[in-house]
């Protein structure tokens, strides 16, 4: 095992790219692991780009800024042209393939494909988008337990009880995906 | 007490409650705006005062008034702010005043930009304003860490009865870690036992606060009494931290702040590779650790010191004070928002290490 993970989640903002990263930091943190969670921040307005870097890891963190992450949720296109060159070989690339057509063209990295807005359309919220990544993310890698990211899911989205069954099952639908993939590449 | 997940900017806010400190004086700038906006609701949980002024010089003189009545206070800014104070700042050194003043930095000069830099060193550890006086600096390089020298930074200030400055950079601010305060926050630390502080002078003599001295001889006692002081702070108040340091070590790297958890990284890498680099944290910027830095950078097996900054070339100019010559000295800097890539400090390394081997043909 690694002894540190990095993802990247970036897309446009509004994506809710901020919050799954966030999301994954406060699960990390109370399964005890070392957390980052480091925005990009400029004079950004709605509609533009936004991404997050998590880092979780055993000991403690170096560099908050990775040049190459293990990984990487990409959201939109311009997300895929930036992040895609720069993941490590051998690691791993969601795609949004409900909004980007191409892939990365790299033979180099591992790549799944989920169409996180028409999934979330489908269960009745195209907000919950994100959630349905995180969920596939995390069924890839495994980098958290679902129980622990459960519970704090109920904890950060307390004060909006009337969402939380949606987010579950996004999150769900995600993981689905994600450790169907996982199996697939282990028997490899 | 549970640990929590913040953004570097709120846990500073919250450090000062924790500090006792709930009075507050702020003008809104990025990177740190955050700050402002989680004070905004939690100093009245807590019932300190919050004013936001209308600029950053009004900030400042708010600070020395409130300062002169023994509370503490505090203030956080970016560069340019930052600069816009040093009026009031020299005037709080000059009457002898305890104030916390946090700096998370942005690139300069000028208005600059919003990104991160380390640019301000120069005006942090060297006065700023005019006179002879100087501000205890202080360099934070985890969310956790700006919390505890927070804490510690109003210890000193009331100390010494000086100005402390936190500087920390965008990236500080911005990036949320995993944070614990202290079980037990300090009651609002109350003006008791400061003999100078003016709460009023009923039933005893009256008290003065001021920076002017039109009177020559008692100017130069002042800034004696200030240099008496400065001294003991040189020779009390040192920090820094060392990491991965051995008679191993090929090179020796100085670096604060966030770059310094960059240079971690980069030492971690290079160790893989089988190159040895041990890396000296400046905790403490004035009072700095010059001293400590020449006792690692003159061991034999150490061929170069290199200085890495946010900024170009700061810092550098203290770290060759102290080597007077003793050690090569070379440094690697990125600016204007940007921040050097690990991948980029090791091949500044390769490259030292190169031209040293070609030396040694």
């Amino acid at each position: 095992m690694l002894k540190q993970k990095e993802v990247v989640m970036a897309g446009f903002g509004g994506q809710g790219v901020m919050t799954v990263g966030q999301l994954l930091a406060y699960t990390a943190m109370d399964e005890g692991k070392q957390v980052v969670w480091i925005p990009s921040y400029g004079p950004e307005m709605r509609g533009g780009t936004a991404n997050c870097t998590v880092v979780v890891s055993d000991v403690r963190i170096g560099s908050p800024i990775i040049n190459n992450p293990q990984s990487a949720c990409v959201f939109n296109r311009p997300s895929l042209d930036k992040f895609g060159p720069l993941i490590r070989a051998g690691g791993l690339l969601l795609i949004n393939s409900s909004l980007i057509d191409v892939t990365s063209g790299r033979d180099d990295i591992e790549e799944l494909l989920v169409p996180v807005n028409d999934i979330a359309i489908k269960l009745g919220n195209p907000k919950v988008a994100n959630m349905v990544m995180l969920g596939a993310y995390n069924g890839a890698t495994g980098i958290v337990s679902f129980d622990t990211l459960l519970k704090m899911l109920n904890v950060k989205m307390g004060h909006k009880k009337e969402l939380l069954d949606i987010n579950h099952r996004a999150i769900a639908e995600g993981r689905k995906i994600g450790e169907k993939f996982r199996t697939k590449a282990g028997t490899k | 007490m549970a640990k929590k997940l913040m953004k570097g900017n709120e846990a500073i806010g919250e450090a000062a409650i924790a500090a006792g400190a709930p009075h507050y004086f702020a003008y809104p700038i990025t990177p740190q705006s955050e700050v402002a906006e989680y004070l905004c609701w939690r100093i009245p949980e807590v019932g300190g005062v919050f004013v936001q002024a209308e600029s950053e010089v009004a900030v400042g003189n708010m600070l020395f008034g409130a300062a002169a009545t023994g509370m503490r206070v505090f203030t956080t800014s970016s560069s340019p702010g930052i600069s816009l104070m040093q009026e009031a700042i020299s005037y709080m050194a000059g009457a002898q005043l305890p104030v916390v003043l946090v700096n998370i930095m942005r690139g300069g000069p000028g208005l600059g930009g919003i990104l991160p830099a380390q640019s301000d060193y120069n005006q942090a550890v060297k006065g700023g304003g005019h006179g002879d006086y100087k501000t205890i600096v202080l360099a934070p390089a985890s969310v956790q860490e700006a919390v505890d020298l927070m804490i510690l930074g109003f210890d000193l200030a009331d100390k010494y009865r000086n100005p402390v400055m936190l500087i920390g950079d965008g990236m500080i601010g911005q990036m949320m870690e995993s944070v614990e305060f202290p079980e037990k926050y300090r009651d609002p630390v109350s003006p008791e036992g400061k003999d100078w502080a003016l709460t009023g002078a009923k039933g005893r003599k009256a008290r003065i606060t001021k920076s002017l001295f039109l009177d020559p001889e008692k100017l130069e006692i002042n800034s004696i009494e200030l240099d008496r002081k400065y001294k003991r702070v040189e020779a009390e108040e040192i920090r820094f931290e060392k990491y991965k340091v051995s008679n191993k070590n090929k090179i020796l790297i100085v670096a604060y702040g966030s770059m310094a958890r960059i240079c971690q990284t980069v030492i971690d890498e290079l160790e893989e590779e089988g190159i040895s680099v041990g890396l000296f944290r400046p905790i403490t910027l004035y009072p700095f650790p010059g001293q400590a830095i020449h006792i690692e950078a003159v061991k034999a097996n150490i061929k170069t010191v290199l200085v890495v900054e946010m900024s170009m070339g700061q810092m550098i100019e203290d770290v060759d004070r102290y080597l007077k010559g003793k050690k090569p000295i070379e440094f690697y800097g990125r600016t204007g928002g940007i921040v050097p890539s690990p991948n980029e400090v090791k091949d500044k390394i390769r490259t030292i290490l190169k031209s040293k081997k070609a030396e040694s043909k």
